[in-house]
């Protein structure tokens, strides 16, 4: 973690440099994140505030931590993003944009933006979590972004549920998946295209939503406009930006990135021994469930006396049933207060009134579900660095 | 029923400003300033690797501790799986730099 004045000295520098010369990316300031080699420049995009920085071609940017302390709605100028191939549609024209239904349908459709906003709009609510969330941590290290806890977020989105757009098209009898295409793309030919498929029966639950709108605006540009998949509770791989095309096939899909990329243990838990290989593996799907300290930052000095810690805990989709806090390193447990339930996918945020002896602490969180399921207190391991949600600890020095 | 075309006209309005055409993008990225560090082999290195990247993909990966078979698997990774044209030649020279410089 790092400390946050120097987030606040960053973004006014940022100001600074967006005024002088909004296309360099100037070395406003460093964080570095706890772990081994995690040096990283705060850096500026237009639409965003100063994120860190993991790469820039394509473009990777990891929120600040301390931005989930601001409450559960991660505002869209601070939202993470990621990228896989090079090729963004930069210049795209949103009146030109055009989004296909092909496949296994009865009626193939071209809607334009104009077309799908003026559908029945919904909202939902929903976390967006990378599955590479918090990579860093693995021990042993796996390579791939080398990411904290800062490739998540929590936006209202609003658009349209996909089941609406499969049945205008008529899906024909047989159908099994349904894959899912944006505009950005590699930059060879030969490198497999970014497409990712969901089960027929998913992706027409009525919940997966083909978003325009993130938190009452239009999507930024790096987080998928003009039109993303929203698949709640799931890990943002499926969350395909720049969406232009849907097709309905009648076999499983097995292009790179579901066949070969983005697979987990197929275990009890999803994990393995620590730097062994997996026998077996399944495509990612839903979130495991996690909660965060958002108020204090690791390696924090606070004041003797009563504190009220605050935070967040989200899942994949059961929705957050209890939250406990340990000051002693986990002997003993507090039940947190939770705050406002905005639904089963969004952040739940939690607070509680303690009070610390001077000395040092070890603070930690754990979020219990809906459906009985709870955070292991030591980590889970698998070769890509997927699912880590251990109990997280805040070491404090209070005097 | 005044209730309900008031509604309307309200709906319509919101519907009328929720499909104002929006402005074409061309949205600019910063620079990019990364680059690959001084070693030997590096304009071989450039010349493959910063097509379809830039370098902080490399200088961000873990310290490993068999840094030779990492950045091998790595190179291995980028040719088998994202169809890199690395010659056969320049393999080698690639991940000689990579374990000597990261």
């Amino acid at each position: 973690m790092f400390d946050r004045r120097d987030l606040l000295k960053g973004a006014g520098l940022a100001a600074v440099a967006a005024t002088l010369n909004s296309t360099r990316a100037l070395a406003l300031d460093t964080v570095t994140l706890p772990f081994a080699n995690g040096e990283r420049p705060l850096v500026k995009y237009p639409q965003k505030r100063p994120m860190i920085g993991l790469t820039s071609r394509p473009p990777q940017l990891e929120t600040p931590f301390a931005v989930f302390n601001d409450g559960p709605i991660t505002p869209n100028n601070a939202f993470f993003v990621r990228y896989h191939l090079s090729d963004l549609p930069y210049n795209l024209d949103p009146d030109k944009f055009m989004l296909e239904v092909k496949g296994k349908v009865d009626k193939p459709l071209k809607l334009s933006l104009k077309d799908i906003r003026k559908m029945k709009a919904t909202e939902i609510v929903a976390v967006n979590q990378c599955s590479g969330n918090s990579r860093g941590f693995f021990e042993p290290r796996v390579a791939g972004g080398q990411l904290a806890n800062g490739a998540m977020g929590c936006a209202r989105w609003r658009g349209v549920p996909l089941k609406t757009v499969l049945e205008m098209a008529g899906v024909q009898a047989g159908a099994k998946q349904v894959t899912f295409n944006g505009m950005d793309g590699p930059v060879s030919d030969k490198t497999p295209d970014f497409v990712k498929a969901l089960d027929l029966d998913h992706a027409a639950d009525g919940e997966v939503m083909l978003a325009y709108g993130m938190n009452g605006e239009d999507l930024p540009f790096l987080n998928g406009f003009p039109l993303r998949l929203i698949v709640p509770g799931y890990y943002g791989t499926y969350w395909v930006k720049h969406l232009n095309e849907i097709a309905v096939i009648d076999n499983v899909y097995d292009g790179f990135w579901m066949k070969s990329a983005y697979r987990i243990p197929d275990t009890p838990n999803n994990a393995i021994e620590p730097g062994t290989t997996p026998k077996a593996t399944i495509p990612i799907n839903r979130f495991t469930i996690r909660s965060f300290i958002t108020s204090v930052p690791d390696g924090a000095k606070l004041k003797a006396g009563a504190t009220t810690l605050r935070g967040i805990a989200f899942d994949g989709g059961k929705g957050i049933k209890e939250v406990q806090v340990s000051t002693d390193g986990g002997k003993t447990w507090a039940q947190a207060k939770l705050g406002k339930d905005l639904g089963k996918y969004a952040f739940r945020e939690w607070k509680l009134p303690v009070k610390l002896a001077a000395g040092s602490h070890e603070l930690k969180v754990r979020a219990t579900g809906n459906g009985g399921e709870t955070q292991p207190d030591t980590p889970r391991w698998n070769p890509a660095g997927y699912l880590r949600n251990v109990v997280e600890t805040v070491r404090v020095s209070v005097a | 029923m005044q209730r309900t075309v008031l509604l309307a006209i309200t709906l319509a309005l919101a519907a009328a400003v929720g499909s104002a055409p929006a402005a074409p993008v061309n949205y600019k990225t910063p620079d990019e300033v990364a680059v690959f560090k001084p070693g030997p082999n590096l304009e071989v290195v450039q010349g493959n690797c910063s097509a379809c990247h830039s370098s902080d993909y490399v200088a961000t990966q873990p310290p490993m501790k068999d840094k030779k078979a990492f950045w091998q698997a790595e190179v291995t990774k980028m040719i088998k799986v994202y169809g890199a044209p690395i010659d056969d030649a320049d393999v080698g020279k690639i991940v000689d730099y990579l374990a000597a410089t990261y």
